[in-house]
């Protein structure tokens, strides 16, 4: 029996003795239950031990190994080789990101946005309770208004997919606007206000153009282009409550 | 040692079908605000008196003017149709843990244009 083999395509770049990146194929064997990251890191293994690329979990939880297989930012955990088979993979880092090294992303632009929304439960001056106190209680209709938001893992496979972040990345882009939406949209939190100088300016949902596609890579389900969208309503709504009644109401 | 930054291409649109349809769907909104802006000049002809208004009408009559309604009602009828299919999207409602189901509020909108296609259909050909 021959042993069936499929080949990668992985874009590599080596800042220390190259200019630009460059493609480099590599042939591997074909498992039916090898997923592309199995295949990556029989690369490493076997072939090529200076790979560069990132992971961790190996089910989809962690959101380190997201990577452009064919040009569609997906988890390489999550995708089996047997999807692409016999053909080709072209494997690149995430889009819309600097290339540190082979398929590794510098994420600083990232984390600092996902620091400016705020992600914490911010309570009104005096409403801190105290550990003695407990929880801060909730019913399940409160926590099924923004648990779908919370699911998120800051894989960026959004970011990757979204051509505006891809033209100007000062958008706050789909995981940090479907974060804050998850802690605005929480009973327990009151810092909706704070998150709004963020979220409400030019570089916040109103940059966003509705592609969609964030959602539509999504693999955890969160719907970050719906919460953008529910961000837009808001933010109107506040606008004309504060021309009609600039009283507050 | 430097990061890379990759260019992303002025063609990014032609790269990927959902790309390209997201295109579309904002390229229809050229001929959805033309077609408002062609009624608004309508109206104001119609405040011109009798003469000016049969003129636009013998303006619409002309193949030129059937062609280009033609393109604009197919690019008008995408346009809706591919943002009623968004609205849910935008418009969550939920019953306590429940959510209704997203097509029950885009439904809501295409029964919602069909009602009022058919009350305009009939002002115009019946009344």
């Amino acid at each position: 029996m021959t042993r069936k083999t499929m080949e990668l395509e992985i874009l590599r770049y080596r800042p220390e003795k190259e200019e630009r990146p460059t493609f480099e194929t590599y042939e591997i064997p074909f498992k039916e239950e090898w997923v592309v990251l199995d295949a990556i890191n029989y690369i490493k293994d076997n072939i090529d031990g200076s790979l560069s690329y990132r992971w961790s979990c190996r089910m989809g939880v962690c959101g380190s190994c997201g990577m452009m297989l064919n040009g569609i930012p997906k988890l390489s955990c999550a995708v089996f080789l047997r999807d692409y088979y016999p053909d080709k993979v072209r494997v690149e880092p995430l889009t819309g990101f600097p290339i540190q090294r082979d398929l590794v992303i510098v994420m600083d632009d990232f984390i600092h946005k996902l620091k400016e929304i705020k992600p914490w439960i911010i309570r009104d001056e005096g409403q801190e309770q105290s550990l003695e106190e407990g929880e801060y209680l909730q019913s399940p209709a409160e926590l099924a208004a923004f648990k779908q938001y919370s699911m998120c893992i800051n894989c960026m496979l959004c970011y990757a997919a979204c051509p505006v972040y891809a033209i100007d990345n000062s958008f706050v882009g789909p995981a940090a606007i479907a974060l804050a939406q998850r802690y605005n949209l929480d009973s327990r939190d009151h810092g909706r206000e704070l998150r709004q100088d963020v979220i409400a300016s030019n570089e916040g949902v109103w940059e966003c153009t509705f592609v969609g596609e964030c959602s539509e890579v999504c693999p955890k389900d969160v719907d970050p282009a719906g919460a953008i969208q529910r961000g837009k309503v808001s933010g109107t709504i506040d606008y004309f409550k504060d021309v009609l009644m600039p009283w507050g109401g | 040692m430097k990061p890379y930054v990759r260019e992303y291409p002025n063609t990014w649109w032609l790269s990927r079908r959902p790309y390209f349809l997201f295109m579309v769907r904002e390229f229809t909104a050229v001929f959805v605000a033309a077609y408002c802006v062609f009624l608004i000049y309508f109206v104001y002809k119609l405040s011109q008196g009798p003469d000016a208004y049969y003129g636009v009408i013998e303006l619409l009559r002309s193949p030129l003017s059937i062609i280009l309604h033609i393109i604009a009602f197919i690019f008008a009828i995408y346009h809706s149709i591919t943002w009623f299919n968004l609205t849910p999207k935008i418009f969550i409602l939920r019953f306590g843990e429940e959510q209704v189901p997203p097509f029950l509020i885009s439904g809501a909108n295409f029964i919602a244009w069909v009602v009022v296609s058919a009350i305009v259909a009939w002002i115009i050909l019946v009344v």
